[in-house]
């Protein structure tokens, strides 16, 4: 029974990396049109950006977890507004061939001068340790993955369903030449809408770095699966890609219990069945 | 003439003494769709606080004149000056600014958008709008729909909907697509009263239709327009006595 717990607990935090790519995925794809293929790679940096910090300027993992969404997202922006903008009204290839370039190359830059071999970074001292829940042991760092995580995708959702200016981002998404005529700068909401995905890859990069260590290529691995759980949920959907994410995460873990040789392969084998019932994604809407 | 709630041109009597102050001058304007050339040089202007109509047959080029004006056409040349500020370069959130909206033909509402959230999209851009209790009363229906979906309101309402959202943001020049196409005669009858309603607030409306009885009943003038050109114009005053040209043009 503990074993299924342990298992359980590591589907909920690979969920939580899950759900908040594809969160930032599902944004980005919503207002640009563009499959970002650099999420990965972007995802990474916020774990680098992390490392940075705290190495080279002595700033702890709580402030970075504040800075590197806002530094690597600021990256972002200056990417979108020197080679995405060019790209809008043209049809998706360009922007997936255009972004996993880009992955490539900031992977290749990174491993360049990091090797593939992980850089440690510490647990901050007030989430080190455990809890005995009874019925399993909890290490406090990932439980407060976990919450945060959940914590970052409800307020994300609610900004972008329930504010004004998610208002604005759900009406560009429709129709964004009739929101510009309203008198909106919709090219500056573009631009801030890939840092704002961006910016969630980064931040999922921070939480990450304790757990997996900080590594060139952690990108690559999990934005592979993270691509699949956005089939699986449906590119349209915020509330979706969230509840997929975590679901996924979960469905992966019980996996490994119960049938462990299939734990890498039950994603895509359940990408493969929605792909088959339901092209569009579980609550995608039709193109 | 009853009370007015705003006025729009300070300094005159709505739709009086302003008949000679020029607030849209569009001269030789030309625009394009990707290779089509659709706008051949159309000439024509707009007084504050007049309604005037362009009329025309389906693809002369009226809805791409008033997408010219908003700067929502990629290519277009030529003229066109708003309060003696000239439009032809400037990108189309700019124009909004000055004070210009447009009332789309397809309606433009937004099905992932709430009712109230659809009305309250377009910011203000300057002060002078209608509040939401004078749009309310304008539009009781919208009222009661607030939590629907946009979309899910019927075409009447969605049409009621786009006019009501660009009138609280305090533009005073309004440009109105088709706004009568498809709807039943009742509400029709409604949007006319609006119409007059709002030129007697001192709105300067630009609109575009089919229908030249429903124009009658609010336009001051008209233009026809046929392959992208304005080709005549003339006053309401001059309307029966044009009555058999027009039948020709519009092919009625």
């Amino acid at each position: 029974m503990q074993a299924l717990y342990a298992q359980l607990l590591v589907g909920l935090i690979n969920g939580s990396f899950y759900a908040l790519l594809s969160l930032g995925l599902a944004v980005i794809f919503g207002m640009l049109n563009i499959i970002n293929f650099a999420h990965g790679a972007l995802y990474m940096m916020g774990a680098f950006c992390a490392y940075f910090l705290l190495n080279l300027g002595g700033i702890n993992y709580w402030l970075a977890l504040l800075l590197a969404p806002i530094i690597v997202g600021a990256f972002g922006m200056v990417l979108e507004r020197t080679m995405l903008q060019w790209l809008a009204g043209l049809d998706h290839l360009y922007g997936l061939l255009l972004t996993f370039g880009l992955a490539l190359i900031i992977q290749g830059v990174f491993q360049n001068f990091f090797g593939s071999s992980g850089l440690p970074y510490a647990i901050p001292e007030q989430l080190r340790g455990g809890m005995n829940l009874g019925f399993m042991f909890l290490p406090i760092y990932r439980g407060w993955v976990v919450i945060f995580s959940l914590v970052i995708c409800l307020a994300t959702w609610f900004l972008i369903e329930r504010t004004r200016l998610g208002a604005y981002l759900r009406a560009a998404t429709e129709n964004p030449t009739l929101v510009r005529a309203f008198g909106i700068n919709v090219p500056r909401m573009i631009t801030l809408t890939y840092g704002l995905g961006v910016g969630l890859a980064a931040l999922a990069g921070v939480l990450s770095a304790p757990i997996n260590q900080v590594r060139p290529l952690m990108g690559e691995n999990i934005i592979i699966v993270v691509f699949a759980v956005v089939v699986i949920g449906g590119m349209g959907s915020i509330m979706g890609s969230i509840i997929t994410g975590f679901a996924l995460g979960v469905i992966e873990g019980l996996t490994k219990y119960f049938y462990p040789e299939a734990s890498n392969t039950v994603v895509f084998v359940l990408m493969v069945l929605v792909l088959l019932v339901k092209p569009t994604g579980l609550t995608g809407r039709a193109a | 003439m009853p009370e007015v709630m705003t006025a729009k041109t300070p300094g005159q009597a709505p739709g009086q003494a302003a008949a000679t102050n020029t607030i849209l001058d569009v001269k030789n304007l030309e625009s394009w769709y990707g290779e089509s050339h659709i706008l051949h040089g159309m000439n024509f202007n707009v007084n504050a606080g007049e309604v005037v109509t362009l009329l025309g047959r389906n693809g002369a080029g009226k809805t791409t004149t008033l997408k010219s004006i908003m700067g929502i056409i990629g290519k277009r040349t030529g003229s066109v000056a708003f309060n003696g500020r000239e439009l032809i370069r400037m990108t189309s959130d700019k124009i909004a600014r000055l004070g210009i909206a447009l009332c789309p033909e397809e309606r433009g509402i937004f099905a992932s958008l709430d009712v109230r959230e659809n009305l309250l999209l377009p910011p203000v851009v300057r002060p002078g709008g209608l509040s939401l209790e004078q749009i309310f009363e304008l539009f009781p229906n919208l009222k009661e729909r607030l939590r629907s979906q946009g979309t899910k309101l019927s075409g009447g309402e969605q049409q009621m909907l786009a006019i009501a959202r660009i009138l609280r943001t305090g533009a005073s020049f309004l440009m109105l697509d088709e706004p009568t196409e498809g709807l039943a005669p009742v509400i029709i009858q409604q949007i006319g009263h609006t119409i007059a309603r709002l030129k007697k607030e001192g709105f300067t409306i630009l609109l575009v239709e089919q229908n030249f009885r429903f124009a009658s009943t609010v336009a001051d003038r008209y233009y026809v327009v046929e392959h992208g050109k304005v080709i005549d114009g003339f006053a309401n005053a001059d309307l029966s006595a044009n009555m058999d040209k027009l039948h020709t043009y519009l092919g009625v």
